[in-house]
């Protein structure tokens, strides 16, 4: 009898664990193309912030090739191209900040310039290391133009250490950590250039979402 | 009946709020209240996934045997949360990325599962469905107040990135109430959270006296 009621509830449990699998499975099936395409829009719309449309005619979305950077991270090198030239190229990069990893996207053009530079995750405080965030305040904004000789490397750091980019107030270990991470972003250019360039190299594998 | 909805209402909103009188589902409490605007979204996914769990509970009541009650629950809520987040994720995208990572940290609130297990579990779809609107409601109110005073008191600022939310039509709510050097800082980090939290309860069992109200402890008159 004990055994028999054991049974029973074990077959309602899985009932209801098959009825939720097969709605979520459905749910799944019906969101996963949109999913897909909003994931991929994403990825354009923080492509196009780092890369200007009008340097390209490729989708650089596409156009891409696998490394491993400085420390070591798998990461994926989006290329610009224009007339089978390379114009540019957007690769993440990542500053350690208050609240652990940053994540950014570096676009340079291939004299090593930056084009531009966005957070795409962090965890700082917020109302203070998320300025760095283009939503919050234009601080990010400032490195356009700039390349690893402008300014000279000793000044690459925040005002605080004696470079020439402002801190916030009350947060200086955020846009430390960008900073930093935006000049080994530019030495891992200088450094790779050649690989980066290479347009006979193979492709990488699109990878899904983020 | 319309009494019992008019309770449904009141222990949702007031009388046996989540938050402050329960003080159930604190953890996205502390993590989300950095803001009112963070709080209000928090709240509103938080409502959705209660109506649709409890309104699904109550429904299948009498399939759910005692015994495999409680993963049941938990798979219902889970099942609600997940399906919310791929929906919003295809269809309501800009919506998502505000409150996205809010989401799957439903899951971990305890207030969906103490609701079922002590309402929807026992009454008709209508009711539970109400009193999961009404709880997540009273949840949302509780978190958008707690989020309200933090905000002004840490950064200075009322409702901001709300028109990211709510659509650009509500950019009005965004206010700067202080100059960006005043805000305190402990009161966005998670001290800050305790002591409000802590504050609103105090103030929500000081309104009850005054009332004359007998001082209602945790969901005591709801739970079997």
């Amino acid at each position: 009898m004990k055994q028999q009621s054991m049974m029973v509830h074990g077959v309602i449990l899985g009932i209801f664990c098959l009825g939720f699998g097969l709605l979520l499975a459905v749910t799944d099936s019906l969101t996963a193309k949109d999913i897909a395409a909003r994931a991929l829009e994403d990825r354009q719309n923080s492509l196009s912030q780092v890369i200007p449309d009008n340097i390209h005619d490729n989708n650089p979305v596409t156009d891409t090739v696998a490394m491993k950077d400085a420390q070591g991270n798998e990461i994926t090198v989006y290329r610009a191209t224009k007339e089978g030239k390379v114009t540019g190229l957007a690769y993440e990069i990542f500053g350690s900040g208050y609240g652990g990893k940053i994540k950014l996207m570096l676009g340079v053009d291939a004299q090593g310039k930056v084009l531009g530079v966005r957070v795409l995750a962090h965890k700082e405080t917020p109302g203070l290391g998320d300025k760095i965030d283009v939503k919050k305040s234009d601080w990010i904004l400032r490195f356009t133009g700039l390349s690893l000789d402008n300014p000279l490397p000793e000044k690459w750091k925040v005002k605080k250490d004696g470079g020439q980019f402002d801190q916030f107030a009350g947060a200086t270990i955020t846009p430390r950590g960008v900073v930093r991470a935006v000049r080994e972003g530019l030495e891992f250019f200088a450094a790779n250039k050649a690989q980066m360039m290479d347009l006979s190299a193979p492709k990488a594998p699109m990878k899904e979402g983020h | 009946m319309a009494t019992e909805y008019k309770t449904i209402v009141r222990d949702g909103l007031w009388d046996n709020n989540g938050v402050l009188a329960m003080l159930l589902g604190m953890c996205p409490t502390m993590a989300m209240t950095t803001s009112a605007t963070n709080g209000l979204g928090m709240g509103l996914a938080t409502a959705a996934v209660m109506a649709a769990s409890s309104l699904l509970v109550s429904i299948f009541r009498s399939r759910i045997t005692q015994e495999v009650r409680i993963p049941v629950y938990i798979l219902i809520v889970a099942s609600m949360v997940t399906l919310v987040d791929l929906c919003m994720n295809a269809w309501m995208h800009e919506l998502y990325k505000v409150l996205g990572l809010f989401i799957a940290l439903i899951v971990s609130n305890c207030l969906p599962l103490a609701r079922l297990e002590a309402f929807a579990a026992k009454e008709p779809a209508l009711p539970s469905f109400m009193d999961g609107l009404f709880m997540g409601i009273g949840f949302t109110i509780a978190l958008t107040c707690i989020g309200a005073v933090r905000e002004i008191s840490g950064s200075g600022t009322l409702f901001a990135e709300a028109s990211l939310l709510l659509g650009p039509a509500f950019k009005f709510m965004e206010m700067r109430l202080l100059p960006p050097d005043m805000g305190v800082l402990m009161m966005i980090l998670p001290p800050g959270g305790f002591l409000v939290a802590g504050l609103m309860v105090v103030v929500k069992r000081m309104i009850d006296v005054r009332s004359g109200k007998a001082i209602q402890m945790g969901g005591a008159h709801s739970v079997a």
